[in-house]
């Protein structure tokens, strides 16, 4: 039962015209990046080399593909967490909404059944906004602005990854990316459960995410306990693949930081779902 | 019925709180197999809130529920899967179609339904040819048919409507009438029917509960309990007048309850027609009709507003 549930999930998420608009948004954003570095790439690049350019000098195909991904990427992160909640912050408000929740749990299938099925619908649609976005970011740009060394300027300096030894990091990257947008997709799905319209789950969601990254960005020691216990402190964790040597112990601890999380707030959603009464 | 029939529904002093505000406060029923059982009560009456916690959709604050034996709390998917149910308004995906939006349904209803069904009982609903159409384009009587369709698909031994008539035109209140009088007599299913319609409940329920402020008030037999008490006799003769003055100098027990010009409406038994014909006859009041009427509606109203 729990799998044709979830094969419900899937076909709802596919026929709401909702989920598209973070794959058209994602495209669009991406296409308009790619098609103004292709314009005025150079200039861009240079704000990066400018500061090296008296010890260093820079040869090859700076303005590269793996270039390209990395500095989508790093716009992107940010902003993908809104198209995320879209979907994820309806799943269980949405159809509460539409009354549709009273239908679907007055049938033989219990309650947190139907709350994983659309989690781990949540979950596959995170994917695909994932994938698409490593697509377009990574394969369009290399088909346009071919392969070359990737050149990231970090907080120790600049780091230059040679391009046979990038596409793990990505892969690892995206990896870490989907794990944070996992974990908004929990919290958006955690609030959905509270609440009785798409609006609310997905405003809060939005509104943690800006209080979190503030309280995150505040030099202030009085945030600097709480600092790491923040998952978005950790949704930049992607990152620090593009380090060398890797920092495997902080890369861990952002993994476990965002995991617990994840667990945490879907033992809310759980408890929350199974003892809600439908009044809708 | 059969001497022992089978209780389907067993609802024992049901209760429900939302904080301080009570929503049902003593509710006890039974339903028995066959029975098209109406359940009646004013708005705000806790008809709603009784149809959700029988379905699980609310927990009950106290009291005992069992479906088929068994109690709702421990068994709740195997109770549920017996069930099919329309609480409210029928509401589905909108942007999904007719057929997509039972496939969904039937695929949890925990029974294995075949295209060929779904397709059925589109046709046994009278939505036949707008299957491919997305709910968006539906009427309100078309979302009632597929949400019909939806309590039936996997062949349920109970079914659930709550106000399934709200909404709907004429020809669609007959048509759902009809679909449930076939249901109990081709399917031979038990249907509890929430309804505040009253000539509705009267027309094809056999037995009844009526509820009112969150108390069951009365249960049983429609016929039994709209036979209980006094009938209302309408009259029509050639002066009221002189009618109620023969009546009141008569030694009958009866009550006037309201006259005009030719039409007196009283208060008497059945057994007491063929006498009040007869005593109005040989005092040379000239009778024209006689019509003895216990409207469930009166005595709804009468229960209701005490």
């Amino acid at each position: 039962m729990f799998w044709k549930s979830t094969y419900n999930e899937f076909i709802k998420i596919a026929a709401k015209p909702r989920s598209y608009i973070g794959l058209g948004a994602i495209t669009l954003l991406i296409g308009i990046v790619l098609f103004a570095l292709k314009m005025d790439g150079l200039t861009y690049i240079s704000f990066i080399t400018a500061p090296f350019e008296q010890s260093l000098s820079f040869e090859g195909n700076l303005l590269n593909g793996n270039t390209m991904a990395f500095i989508i990427l790093q716009m992107l992160i940010i902003h993908i967490p809104l198209l995320v909640a879209l979907v994820t912050g309806d799943l269980v408000s949405g159809e509460a909404a539409m009354g549709t929740i009273r239908l679907l749990l007055t049938k033989p299938i219990s309650r947190s059944s139907v709350l994983f099925s659309k989690y781990l619908a949540g979950c596959a649609y995170t994917f695909i906004i994932i994938v698409w976005l490593a697509v377009l970011a990574l394969g369009v740009s290399k088909v346009i602005f071919g392969t070359g060394d990737l050149m990231v300027l970090n907080s120790d300096g600049l780091v230059i990854l040679q391009q046979t030894d990038v596409l793990w990091r990505f892969v690892s990257g995206f990896a870490v990316a989907f794990l944070a947008l996992v974990t908004v997709a929990t919290l958006s799905l955690t609030f959905s459960c509270f609440s009785e319209n798409s609006i609310g789950p997905i405003v809060s969601t939005m509104a943690v995410i800006i209080l979190f990254t503030i309280i995150g960005t505040l030099d202030v020691p009085i945030f600097d306990r709480i600092r790491p216990l923040l998952f978005t402190t950790h949704m930049a964790a992607w990152r620090s693949f593009f380090e060398d040597p890797l920092p495997i112990k902080e890369i861990v601890n952002s993994l476990v930081v965002l995991v617990v999380h994840c667990v945490v707030l879907l033992a809310i959603a759980v408890y929350k779902f199974k003892h809600k009464d439908i009044l809708s | 019925m059969p001497d022992n029939p089978e209780k389907i529904i067993e609802v024992k002093h049901l209760a429900k709180n939302f904080g301080k505000f009570v929503a049902v406060e003593d509710v006890s029923f039974d339903v028995f197999r066959g029975d098209v059982f109406g359940f009646l009560g004013p708005n705000g009456a806790g008809k709603s809130t009784t149809i959700r916690t029988l379905l699980s959709l609310i927990k009950p604050s106290k009291g005992d529920i069992k479906l088929f034996g068994k109690h709702l709390g421990e068994n709740r998917n195997y109770i549920l899967r017996r069930i099919g149910s329309i609480v409210e308004k029928p509401d589905f995906y909108k942007y999904l179609t007719a057929e997509q939006n039972l496939k969904i349904f039937a695929r949890i209803s925990g029974a294995t339904v075949s295209n060929s069904q779904i397709h059925e009982m589109i046709e046994f609903v009278g939505l036949k040819g707008r299957e491919k159409d997305k709910l968006s384009g539906f009427s309100h009587g078309m979302k009632q048919r597929l949400g019909i369709a939806q309590a039936l698909i996997h062949d349920p031994d109970l079914i659930i409507l709550d106000e399934p008539t709200t909404g709907l035109d004429p020809q669609g209140i007959i048509d759902i009438r009809n679909l449930i009088l076939q249901l109990k007599n081709e399917r031979n299913k038990t249907v509890l029917l929430s309804s505040h319609i009253l000539s509705e409940i009267e027309l094809i329920a056999n037995r009844m509960v009526i509820i009112n402020k969150g108390k069951s008030l009365v249960q049983g037999n429609v016929i039994d309990l709209l036979n209980a008490r006094e009938l209302l006799v309408t009259i029509q003769v050639d002066s009221t007048e002189k009618a109620i003055q023969i009546l009141n100098n008569s030694r009958m027990n009866l009550v006037i309850d309201s006259y005009d010009a030719n039409i007196l409406q009283l208060q008497i038994s059945q057994e007491s027609i063929p006498a009040v014909n007869k005593l109005l006859c040989e005092n040379g009041i000239q009778v024209f009709s006689i019509e003895g009427k216990r409207k469930l509606e009166d005595y709804f109203l009468k229960l209701t507003h005490v």
